[in-house]
């Protein structure tokens, strides 16, 4: 039976609550503007369709950045014109939902231009809605890609000239010259008819992601009232008039019944698979529990920065702290950071070891420096929280830390390590000092973590010696 | 009590009309006006003239607000009060 009552689609929220304002009940566009036009037609066929609970929603940047404020459905709000980019991963991961983009001229066809290339040019299964209003909204009706020669708008003041502007992007032609796309057409939402003919391909293009057949792209020319300085009814007779002069309307591209659709399989892992996917056997990852040391007070939930020459091995030295803290349950993180020149540059790691949950994997104020070179010494040393630690390798560097106020332990790890057969295990003597100084880590816990992370595993025999040295030197 | 509507009609919610005029423009049998009354956000609203719609659905694809206007076509089963409440 035919619909016999016409009202706010499911979709929409019955009250926008993330509205920040006082008004939860009105959208926050202008009057007569055609985003809300659209919304309309996708959130009706979204719920004839039944697909809401599989729907997300790639919120851009423009007047539309808080669709949010407006649908019941999944979303998350990307970068200026990443929107295709962040589709692709999303449904990439998640095949079976629908995954919607939704962008306006100054996303899509300015900033993003590239972004909307390639996804269109991969085939990707998104259904991508592009609202092409001629102009930048939501800043002020500056220029955009698809503004009209001789419009005026805020940077074109004397109206767009193509010699000095070029001419307006045809986004929908582009699109369509691409082999990967299955259907492209450009519609108005403006009159009756043209409503009926956007009403019509907005539901096709979700239709052909719900039968997995590949990208779909509807380019929507829509009224901005506010930035044209017209009114709604005034606005919506210059698209039909001149806009569509420019952007002629119709179906562009639409191979949807020639191709085959795509099968997604939803593969589940077995614990097995996953462990040998990310290369561990199965015996580290079982449930092995760890006895955690009692650790002095000033020592606790540690904020590390593990710093020297790339090359040192500084960034496993603080991977293998995490991992062992991991092991242990404490919640950590690790944060890598390298110079620009990797190998004889500086290289340094963040760490943090926490009974508690953590804000920020970045330390900036370490309670604990580890370091093996001259020039991070002095550049780590006075961000040193006071009352905090450093160790540094002192057959290395040949000044000592000035502060009065931190526990300062020098450790001569890279003479122990040739001692002991190489140079490069000097990280790991560095290790066994700070864990075997503050007891923040069990031996245990960091020889497991050793085989976990260390993908060359001869190595370890040597690694373990190291780590052992450099307890022993600090006892 | 259910009733099935034997004549078409629309509803404005006022409140949520922002007064651009387009639903009136669009409108084929010219049933709809602008009222000379403003909402509480200060729009004269679009009124019904309260007679001769035909359910066409027309002004609904025209309306950008979510909820400003339902229609009602002619067969449609609704709650009696629909009628009288405004
Ligand atoms: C990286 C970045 N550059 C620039 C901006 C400023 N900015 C915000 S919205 C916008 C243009 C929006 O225009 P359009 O995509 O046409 O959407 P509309 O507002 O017209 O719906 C720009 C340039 C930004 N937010 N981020
Ligand atoms: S500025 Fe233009 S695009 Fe933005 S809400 Fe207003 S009318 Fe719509
Ligand atoms: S449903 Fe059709 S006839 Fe009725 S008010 Fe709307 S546009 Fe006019
Ligand atoms: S189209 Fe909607 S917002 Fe515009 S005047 Fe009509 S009811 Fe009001």
């Amino acid at each position: 039976m035919a619909t016999t009552i016409l009202k706010k689609p499911g979709t929409f929220y019955e009250v926008f609550t993330r509205k920040p304002d006082a008004d939860k009940i009105n959208t926050h566009y202008c009057p007569g503007c055609g985003h809300g036009k659209l919304h309309k037609l996708i959130a009706e066929a979204i719920e004839d369709f039944g697909i809401q609970d599989r729907v997300i929603i790639i919120n851009p940047v423009g007047c539309s950045v808080f669709l949010y404020y407006y649908f019941d459905t999944g979303h998350i709000q990307v970068a200026h014109g990443r929107a295709p980019a962040v589709a692709t991963g999303i449904k990439r991961v998640h095949p079976h939902s629908i995954v919607i983009s939704y962008q306006g001229d100054g996303d899509l066809a300015a900033i993003g231009g590239n972004e909307i290339l390639h996804a269109a040019n991969r085939g990707e299964h998104i259904t991508v809605f592009f609202v092409n209003n001629a102009i930048y909204g939501m800043t002020g009706g500056q220029m955009a890609p698809t503004t009209l020669p001789g419009m005026k708008t805020t940077t074109t003041p004397r109206g767009r000239d193509i010699r000095n502007e070029g001419y307006p992007l045809k986004m929908a032609e582009l699109i369509a010259t691409l082999d990967a796309p299955v259907y492209v057409e450009r519609v108005a939402l403006t009159d009756a008819k043209n409503m009926a003919r956007a009403r019509k391909a907005v539901r096709k293009a979700i239709q052909i992601q719900m039968e997995n057949k590949g990208f779909a792209f509807v380019e929507a020319l829509s009224a901005c009232p506010t930035g044209w300085g017209m009114n709604p009814p005034d606005a919506e007779k210059w698209i039909n008039e001149v806009m569509t002069k420019y952007f002629p309307l119709g179906v562009f591209k639409d191979i949807s019944d020639k191709v085959e659709p795509v099968k997604f399989e939803k593969k589940v892992l077995s614990p097995e698979e996953i462990k040998k996917a990310i290369g561990v056997d199965g015996e580290t990852l079982t449930m092995k529990k760890y006895q955690r040391n009692i650790v002095a007070e000033k020592y606790k939930n540690p904020k590390i920065k593990v710093a020297g020459f790339g090359g040192q091995g500084i960034l496993l030295l603080g991977l293998v702290l995490a991992q062992a803290g991991m092991l242990e349950e404490y919640n950590v993180s690790w944060l890598p950071s390298y110079g620009p020149e990797m190998r004889g540059g500086t290289a340094n790691c963040h760490v943090n070891i926490s009974e508690f949950e953590i804000a920020s994997p970045l330390v900036s104020i370490p309670t604990a420096l580890i370091v093996m070179n001259r020039p991070s010494l002095e550049k780590f040393e006075p961000t040193v929280k006071s009352g905090g630690l450093i160790i540094y390798d002192n057959s290395l560097i040949d000044i000592e830390p000035s502060r009065k106020d931190v526990e300062v332990i020098p450790v001569p790890a890279t003479k122990i390590a040739d001692d002991i057969g190489s140079t490069k295990v000097a990280n790991m003597v560095m290790l066994g000092a700070y864990i075997g100084y503050t007891g923040i880590l069990t031996k245990e816990s960091v020889f497991d973590a050793l085989d976990i992370v260390v993908k060359r595993k001869e190595l370890n025999e040597l690694n373990r010696r190291a780590i052992e040295a450099g307890i022993e030197y600090v006892m | 009590m259910q009733i099935t509507l034997q004549k078409a009609f629309i509803k404005i919610n006022k409140e949520q009309c922002k007064g651009c005029t387009l639903c009136i423009e669009t409108c084929p049998v010219d049933v709809l006006k602008i009222s000379d009354k403003f909402n509480s956000r200060g729009y004269h609203y679009a009124e019904y003239v309260g007679d001769g719609c035909t359910g066409c659905g027309v002004c609904f694809y025209a309306c950008p607000e979510p909820g400003a206007i339902t229609v009602y076509k002619r067969g449609a089963v609704v709650d009696e009060e629909i009628l009288t409440l405004n």
